[in-house]
């Protein structure tokens, strides 16, 4: 089993820090993990693109992941730009922050292969509601838990603790209820219509 | 105990513990996670009796790292591509003086034009220095080799530099046993400066040298430098002993054995050049890999050995030097005179262009087909379109001028 | 003439509401723009729009014969982006510590090849001025090349992930000088003035100012464009990503920094000071600190009155040693404050 992803989202959203996280949550789990930014040198609001692998072999490689098994789009806005899709695996998923629908979504030029799957979240609105603020990142990656298994919730949440842990409970706390939130809302929205195929 | 880290803070830890008296830094992309990580631990008192000095420029901290060690102190730095320059005039003083001052360097290219990225060309300019140059392939290794060079170091009364790729190996999280503190001082015996400036028993260190002794002084540098082998082998394989982890050594060959052509590379490209050499094994391709983990001193011997026999060798070169071809391999073929292989130097990742599997894989392929010239200095992955439309342009107006 | 209106917020940009003659040249629609938009800078970055006044104004004052030598840092680099460039002026822009030389190279080049009505205007952020770029700068003011050296004062080394700079100010967390342990971040007793430092090498004009009042920034660089041989100026500029303040706030704090004391702003030909900008009611620099979260740590739980107490005393040194107050018995009718009182540096 590996996982390769690929996150896109803008300077100031926490896209390294999730891609972090998501290796600290695959490690707690007792798989190989990597998290490499994409080593921009970018201003708040600026694209930024982070990596992470997930394998259950030792992981040698530390070139980037150039054929994603998923990816991570926290800012839609990006989803204009072509190179968010690209080398996307044929059976490939990708995870959108966002409050419109998959079909929403493809009418406004989302293009996806045959085989290829989409969901949205509405992170942003859910980090408003939790932290006050538009931090979309720990919520996608409750959406990521749930929707691959490849990381439970219950590692996820404990890379949020260990990661925040300097930043006071306040904040862990809040971050904890937004990734589950998410968690929940894409578990519900696949118990009822399983995921949306394009 | 195994951890996910980043590799900035897991260097930092490591050097935490192998207990540095002074540490003078400046800051510079991509070495800026490691010293905000060592000021952290020097601030929250987790490193006793560290001076942590936040100096004025590189200049500055290789200077102070001078002034330390001559006063008997365990001295660190780190630094980077342009950083690494502006302390250009202070490196040969360090090794003449022969003060065993340790430096990460977290490679970036050198501008201009300006650029952050990763490649080689920051440490191979200070190629003739006279500091030892170690390359980390992996954050464990990384971690390893400064534990592993502060020995070098303090056994050789030499300084070490120990390179890690910037971004791809600083900025990358990945698992990591930073060595335990007990384990650190077993291994890493407190600082024996061989001279110092101590008033009971003055010396004067640094004075001038005229025609008389200059040559026998630099004899005996370059002497020190050669012996530098033994003691790099040695202490990876005490290493070893006591950590139970390969890690460091001169060379790294991997499935070189009846390979039709090897690669040679140094950094984090030799963990993707592994996983293509097990895929093309695997399809039947003989190629293997010869990882250099000590570029200076040079191991000669360690190198002929692996590829004497081999057709085929492909240098990745992750500098050039402009006007004459390579650095590395420079290095390699002067390790192979006479003999038939065929070199083939080749540029790769320059300016943060990663070095991919695929393109490794292509590169092999492409060499095996005889598409790679051995003559000259060949630039896979550049975009060859951009660059001759610029030359015919420059041709146009020199046409022009005419 | 100081000017004594305040801006406020967008729609007074360039001071608009005052009378034409008094507006600043960034309220004209024709005004040139050195550095156009487009470029990478965070929102409400003190520093890109610092860096686009004082250019225009030079340039203007030189009739766009004007060139611009660069040090490595924030503003070079969020203005060029490779392919883009930000820049209408000819602009350079060598490595980090040595603009200072390069513009005096420059200088040189120009006179010696008979074209010295072009103009050469160099600019860094602190890191290149007070650190790193100090030597070179201390040789052009000494040798009095006919340079303007424009510093942008954000208090850090912002480009590479906000490291603490000989500018940073006492108790300011940076990523090297974090409030951890018992630290109370950046340490007393450290960081100099280069203001001060200019001063010391007698050169014919120094200056502070602020982007709080960029019609008094303009009017500064217009007054050194008219000078020749070595001139400084050194402006505080707010920088919401390290400073940690709303981006939408850069104008308000840097006020408050001159409005408490804590940046003075004034002028000084030959080694003297010989204007002020006066304040009329000072502020606390508690106001000053609370909305930039580089100073968390100071109103964290029980706080840090101590430590925000001597951040005081600072501020009232500085009011003391400027003459800053308005209304202060002992500042002559003039407007010319007196001799400057020697700085003690402090502890918390
Ligand atoms: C010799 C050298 N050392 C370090 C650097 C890395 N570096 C580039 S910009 C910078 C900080 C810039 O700080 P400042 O001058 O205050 O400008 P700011 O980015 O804050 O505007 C540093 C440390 C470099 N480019 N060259
Ligand atoms: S980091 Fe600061 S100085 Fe740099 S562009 Fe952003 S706001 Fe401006
Ligand atoms: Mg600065």
């Amino acid at each position: 089993m590996t996982l390769d992803v690929r996150i896109h989202g803008r300077g100031g959203q926490g896209v390294v820090t999730a891609a972090e996280l998501l290796s600290l949550a695959a490690f707690d789990q007792g798989l190989h993990a990597q998290a490499l930014p994409s080593f921009g040198s970018e201003r708040t609001g600026a694209p930024v693109v982070a990596f992470c692998r997930i394998d259950e072999q030792p992981i040698r490689a530390h070139d980037p992941v150039d054929a994603p098994d998923l990816v991570v789009v926290q800012d839609p806005t990006l989803l204009h730009d072509a190179d968010v899709l690209l080398g996307l695996a044929e059976d490939g998923l990708v995870i959108v922050n966002s409050s419109r629908s998959v079909a929403e979504l493809e009418t406004a030029g989302l293009r996806l292969g045959p085989g290829q799957r989409a969901l949205t979240v509405p992170a942003t609105d859910l980090a408003r509601e939790h932290l006050g603020r538009a931090m979309p990142n720990t919520a996608l990656l409750g959406a990521v838990a749930a929707a691959t298994g490849v990381v439970s919730l219950h590692a996820v949440r404990r890379a949020i603790a260990e990661r925040f842990d300097s930043r006071g409970r306040l904040l862990v706390a809040a971050n904890l209820r937004l990734a589950e939130d998410a968690h929940d809302m894409v578990i519900a929205t696949q118990e009822a219509h399983g995921a949306e195929t394009a | 105990m195994l951890r996910q880290l980043e590799g900035s803070r897991a260097v930092a830890e490591t050097v935490a513990r192998c207990r540095p008296a002074v540490v003078a830094a400046y800051p510079i992309s991509p070495q800026t996670h490691i010293v905000e990580a060592l000021a952290d631990l020097v601030t929250a008192g987790e490193l006793a009796s560290c001076e942590y000095l936040m100096v004025e420029s590189e200049f500055g901290a290789m200077s102070a790292c001078i002034g330390a060690s001559a006063a008997g102190a365990r001295a660190y730095t780190a630094s980077a591509s342009q950083g690494l320059l502006f302390m250009a005039e202070a490196l040969p003083n360090a090794s003449g003086l022969s003060l065993p001052i340790v430096m990460t360097v977290a490679n970036r290219a050198l501008g201009a034009p300006i650029n952050i990225w990763n490649d080689h060309s920051d440490a191979l300019s200070q190629r003739d220095a006279g500091w030892v140059q170690l390359f980390a392939a992996s954050n464990q290794e990384a971690v390893d080799l400064h534990v592993q060079a502060f020995a070098l170091a303090e056994r050789l009364s030499l300084p070490v530099m120990v390179n890690m790729d910037g971004f791809v190996l600083t900025h990358a999280m990945e698992e990591v046993d930073v060595p335990e503190q007990d384990d650190v001082d077993a291994f890493l015996p407190p600082f024996q400066p061989r001279q110092w400036l101590d008033p009971d028993d003055p010396v004067t260190i640094g004075a001038m040298v005229g025609p008389g002794a200059f040559t026998e002084v630099k004899y005996l540098m370059a002497d020190r430098q050669i012996r530098a082998l033994d003691t790099v082998t040695e202490v990876a394989a005490e290493f070893r002993a006591a950590f139970g982890r390969d890690s460091g050594g001169l060379v790294r060959p991997y499935r070189t054995d009846d390979a039709e052509v090897v690669l040679v590379a140094m950094g984090s490209t030799l963990g993707s050049a592994t996983d293509v050499v097990d895929d093309l094994r695997a399809e039947g391709v003989a190629v293997g890999l010869l990882g250099i983990g000590c570029y200076r001193p040079w191991p000669y011997d360690e190198v002929r050995a692996v590829l004497g026999g081999v057709p085929r060798v492909v240098v990745v070169n992750r500098a050039i030097a402009v006007g004459a071809g390579s650095v590395l391999g420079r290095d390699v073929r002067l390790s192979l005179p006479g003999g038939t292989t065929v070199v083939h130097d080749v540029v790769l990742g320059l300016g943060g262009r990663p070095v991919t599997r695929a393109g490794l894989r292509e590169l092999v392929l492409d060499v095996l087909a005889g598409q790679v010239p051995d003559e000259t200095l060949h630039f896979a992955d550049l975009d060859r379109e951009a660059v001759h439309r610029e030359l015919a342009r420059e041709a146009a107006l020199e046409e022009a001028a005419r | 003439m100081t000017t004594t209106l305040y801006q406020i917020g967008t729609f007074a940009a360039g001071n608009r509401l005052l009378a034409p003659e008094q507006r600043a040249v960034q309220s004209s629609t024709e005004r040139g723009n050195a550095i156009t938009s487009g470029h990478r800078a965070c929102r409400g970055c003190g520093e890109a729009l610092a860096a686009r006044v004082v250019l225009d104004a030079a340039s203007r004052a030189s009739s766009g014969r004007m060139v611009t030598v660069n040090a490595t840092g924030c503003l070079e680099v969020f203005s060029t982006p490779y392919p883009e460039s930000a820049w209408q002026v000819p602009w350079l822009h060598s490595l980090f510590g040595n603009a200072a030389a390069v513009a005096s190279g420059v200088s040189a080049a120009l006179r010696a090849t008979g074209r010295d009505d072009i103009r050469v205007v160099a600019q860094a952020g602190d890191g290149g001025t007070v650190d790193i770029g100090m030597g070179c700068l201390s040789g052009m003011f000494e040798r009095n090349d006919d340079v303007l050296f424009v510093c942008y004062d954000n208090q850090g080394y912002m480009n590479t992930g906000v490291q603490r700079s000989g500018a940073t100010p006492p108790a300011a967390s940076t990523a090297t000088t974090r409030p951890v342990g018992t630290s109370v971040g950046n340490a007393f007793g450290t960081g100099k003035s280069l203001p001060l430092i200019a001063m010391a090498h007698e050169i014919p004009y120094v200056a502070t100012a602020t982007v709080a009042d960029l019609h008094d920034l303009e009017a500064k660089v217009v007054t050194a464009m008219s000078m020749h041989g070595a001139r400084y100026i050194h402006v505080l500029v707010p920088c919401p990503l390290g400073w940690g303040s709303a981006s939408a706030e850069t104008i308000r704090v840097a006020r408050l920094a001159v409005q408490s004391g804590l940046f003075p702003v004034f002028e000084a030909r030959e080694g003297a000071v010989t204007a002020a900008m006066t304040i009329r009611a000072q502020v606390p620099v508690e106001d000053y600190l609370r909305p930039q979260t580089r100073f968390d740590h100071l109103f964290r739980g029980d706080g840090r009155p101590d430590v925000v107490a001597a951040l005081q005393e600072r501020a009232d040194r500085n009011i003391a040693r400027f003459g800053l107050l308005a209304e202060q018995p002992d500042n002559p009718p003039d407007g010319r404050p007196q001799d400057p009182a020697p700085l003690e540096k402090e502890t918390p």
